[in-house]
């Protein structure tokens, strides 16, 4: 069995966290279709979606400007090709500050490209400040949602884990849990040498970056340590402020059903002399990693336009029974179904890729209403053809002559009626009192295995068509040749 | 009332497995003085390979299927899915082949699903039927979110007679068919289709119905796994009321 399908066997097996993901469910998935539905402006998201569009078409231009601008300010800004070309910046910066703590925002850019365990090889220790990211990274967990990271876990285990890790007494009242991680976390916050964030926009208008965040967290550690590092994904650029205004609302919607997250951190360099507050040293790292290649490709360019508010994972049938640890990535669900096989592998990832019914739910309730149904549905294309650009492999050769045989069937109405004979012999066998099949061989056993199977009627449609209805409707319009 | 022919577009399951629901949608155009014919040469409309990707094979299933019906007036279906397969699916299929590109357009432009074409297309919303009994109605993915038709049967279902329409909690879910993903991944299928029919038994009514035969197959399937007492019925099957096909 697939890894996929193991882990989603686990998370099944699991009541808590089939209880969890109904409540999450049930308020956000719900709740962003009600907002997207009573929303006054109903053209908002169709102007976001073409302003992201747009900004796509201009990547270079705007991040040039970009650039240009947070360089004036006195910001540092670094475009890293690759995933280690980044680890390799941010390590650079790191010792030659001599950076021994670095404090974290939430950031699923930094999990794609893996640098808290290369800053921890450097002996430097990594903090994440997110309450939901904290608590995963003391019990030295996955995150399984892209806003809610620890979406598997109940106050109860927090309670256990806290017990352990920070000595105090076993309570699961939530309140007192977070005071608790709060006074671990303002002293890592005020000592730290370095803050770690992503972006979760930059406005290349003004030369800025934002964090949305609503435990302040990002505010600290942004402001606090001499040094801040924002890692940014290259395709979240906005044009203008005012773009920017809708972008943000939109995701924070999204996100949390939120008109706008508590906070909004506006980051922009380091502080000066008219500004005096925030580190002394700012650097942006704008990644590629993989972005480029599909940004060049038409097929799939439209997924750069995803803001990570993480809404369709709250509504996605199948990540609301598998959870997200099924996935294997940084980014779970139908957004992480449809990118993590883009950055990271097609084939290497083909059961995210068909591991979903395409039942559109996704593409309803995003905020920019990205088409993932129809990109899964060409990642599975390339995986039953091959592709040179993608550098995929055929999948499943059985599966493919399968279809090819399926075409020759389908194409020929004689044939597929004889062979509708020959197995309404052999299904005779397997037919129970209750006039179903209910045990087969081979993959039909995935059908079987969990449900009973109709059998091939006595008389299929097109048999009582011409034996009942044909003649009756003699008058009607001609009858068209069989075959071909 | 129109006076075009219809012609029947059955879709595979139908076809093969479930054809009282092709002759229920006979005995509703027969009450309503609709003609109908039916291209006997078809067979699938392509959306298992479309689904899987095979893209080609789809292709070559959509030729056979424009070939067949392009002559008719309006195309008929009993089932979501394959209109929609049609109607937004087949031209994407060909857009290096502008001839076949605007074939598949026009084809699209005449395909209707059941309820869609009785209720949009022929302003009926009455067919005059009996059914006694609540029943609960499953919106079918491609149905509901691709072509927009979630009213459209409700209103019909709401003019049966004895009829008591309940809806289910979720009723725009996902069943959890979605073609070749039930057996490759049976588990998380099985797991949404129990989902599906835990909303369904909640209700209490003794029928389920919708307007594709793969999703209430999946439903069917597992109820009768389950051993649970609700039967599962096609919309056409209700709308034909007591002499709509067999139970
Ligand atoms: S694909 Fe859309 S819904 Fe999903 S995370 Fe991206 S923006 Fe949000």
């Amino acid at each position: 069995m697939n890894d996929y399908s193991k882990e989603a066997q686990k998370a099944l097996a699991s009541p808590r966290l089939q209880a969890s993901l109904h409540t999450l469910q049930d308020r956000f998935g719900k709740g962003a279709m009600a907002l997207w539905a009573n929303m006054e402006d109903q053209e908002m998201r169709r102007r976001v979606k073409k302003s992201r569009l747009k900004n796509l078409e201009h990547l270079d231009i705007l991040l040039a400007e970009l650039a240009r601008n947070v360089r004036a300010r006195g910001g540092k800004v670094y475009f890293a090709e690759t995933a280690q070309d980044a680890i390799d910046y941010t390590l650079k910066v790191a010792r030659d500050n001599k950076v021994k703590r670095v404090v974290k925002g939430k950031s699923m850019i930094s999990m794609e490209i893996g640098i808290d365990p290369a800053l921890e090889e450097d002996g430097i220790e990594v903090v994440e400040t997110d309450l939901g990211e904290y608590i995963i990274q003391l019990a030295g967990d996955k995150p399984s949602h892209i806003i809610a990271p620890c979406i598997h876990m109940d106050r109860k285990q927090i309670g256990q884990l806290f017990a352990e890790k920070l000595g105090m007494d076993y309570t699961d009242d939530p309140p007192t849990l977070t005071m608790a991680a709060r006074k671990e976390l303002r002293e890592k916050l005020l000592s730290a040498d370095m803050g770690l964030t992503g972006c979760n926009l930059a406005c290349a208008e003004t030369g800025h970056i934002s964090l949305v965040s609503n435990e302040g967290n990002i505010r600290m550690a942004t402001t606090m340590p001499p040094v801040h590092v924002a890692l940014m994904g290259m395709e979240r650029i906005v044009a203008t402020l005012e773009e920017h205004r809708e972008t943000v609302q939109l995701l924070t919607r999204g996100a949390a059903l939120q008109k706008l997250s508590t906070y909004v951190s506006f980051t922009g360099g380091p502080s000066s002399a008219d500004d005096p507050d925030g580190p002394k040293e700012f650097h942006l790292v704008i990644i590629d990693n993989g972005r480029a290649k599909i940004l060049a490709d038409p097929e799939f360019r439209e997924v750069l336009a995803c803001i990570r508010c993480g809404a369709c994972l709250n509504i996605c049938p199948v990540y609301g029974r598998i959870g997200g640890h099924a996935y294997n990535s940084s980014y779970c669900g139908p957004i992480g179904a449809v990118i993590t096989p883009l950055l990271d592998g097609i084939n290497k990832h083909a059961d995210l890729c068909k591991g979903e019914t395409l039942c559109g739910a996704c593409k309803d309730i995003c905020p920019v209403q990205i088409d993932l149904p129809r990109m899964l549905a060409a990642l599975r294309q390339k995986l039953a053809y091959a592709s040179d650009r993608w550098d995929t492999r055929q999948h499943n050769p059985a599966e493919a002559y399968g279809f090819t045989i399926w075409r020759l069937i389908i194409t020929r109405k004689p044939l597929y009626r004889s062979l509708l004979k020959i197995g309404r012999l052999f299904q005779r066998v397997f037919i129970k009192k209750n006039n179903m099949i209910s045990s087969m061989a081979g993959i039909a056993s995935g059908w079987t295995d969990g449900r009973d199977l109709p059998p091939i009627a006595k008389k299929t449609f097109t048999e009582l068509w011409e034996e009942k209805y044909r003649n009756r409707q003699a008058a009607a319009a001609p009858e068209t040749e069989e075959n071909q | 009332m129109s006076g075009k022919t219809v012609s029947l577009f059955i879709q595979c399951l139908v076809d093969t497995m479930f054809p009282e629901t092709g002759e229920a949608m006979i005995t509703v155009f027969d009450k309503l003085g609709i003609p109908y014919d039916y291209p006997t040469g078809q067979t699938c409309c392509g959306q298992p390979a479309f689904n899987s990707g095979y893209t080609r094979d789809a292709a070559a299933a959509a030729r056979h299927f424009i070939d067949l019906f392009e002559d008719t007036e309006v195309i008929v279906c009993p089932s979501g899915s394959c209109v929609h397969m049609v109607r937004h699916h087949y031209p994407e299929l060909f857009t290096d082949d502008p001839a076949m590109h605007s074939r598949a357009l026009a084809i699209g432009a005449k395909t209707f699903e059941f309820t869609q074409y009785l209720v949009d297309e022929l302003n009926i919303t009455d067919v005059g039927a009996e059914y006694v009994g609540a029943v609960t109605y499953h919106d079918s993915c491609h149905l509901s979110r691709g072509l927009g038709i979630a009213a459209q049967p409700r209103v019909l279902l709401r003019n049966i007679r004895g009829l008591e329409l309940i809806e289910m909690k979720d009723s725009d879910t996902c069943c959890g068919f979605g073609g070749t993903f039930s057996v490759n991944y049976p588990e998380i299928s099985v797991a949404m289709a129990d989902e599906k029919i835990d909303n369904i038994l909640a209700t209490g009514a003794g029928t389920v119905t919708g307007c594709d035969i793969s999703c209430l197959m999946n439903i069917l399937g597992r109820i009768s796994r389950r051993q649970k007492d609700v039967k599962v019925r096609h919309i056409a099957q209700l709308l034909a009321g007591p002499t709509g096909g067999k139970a």
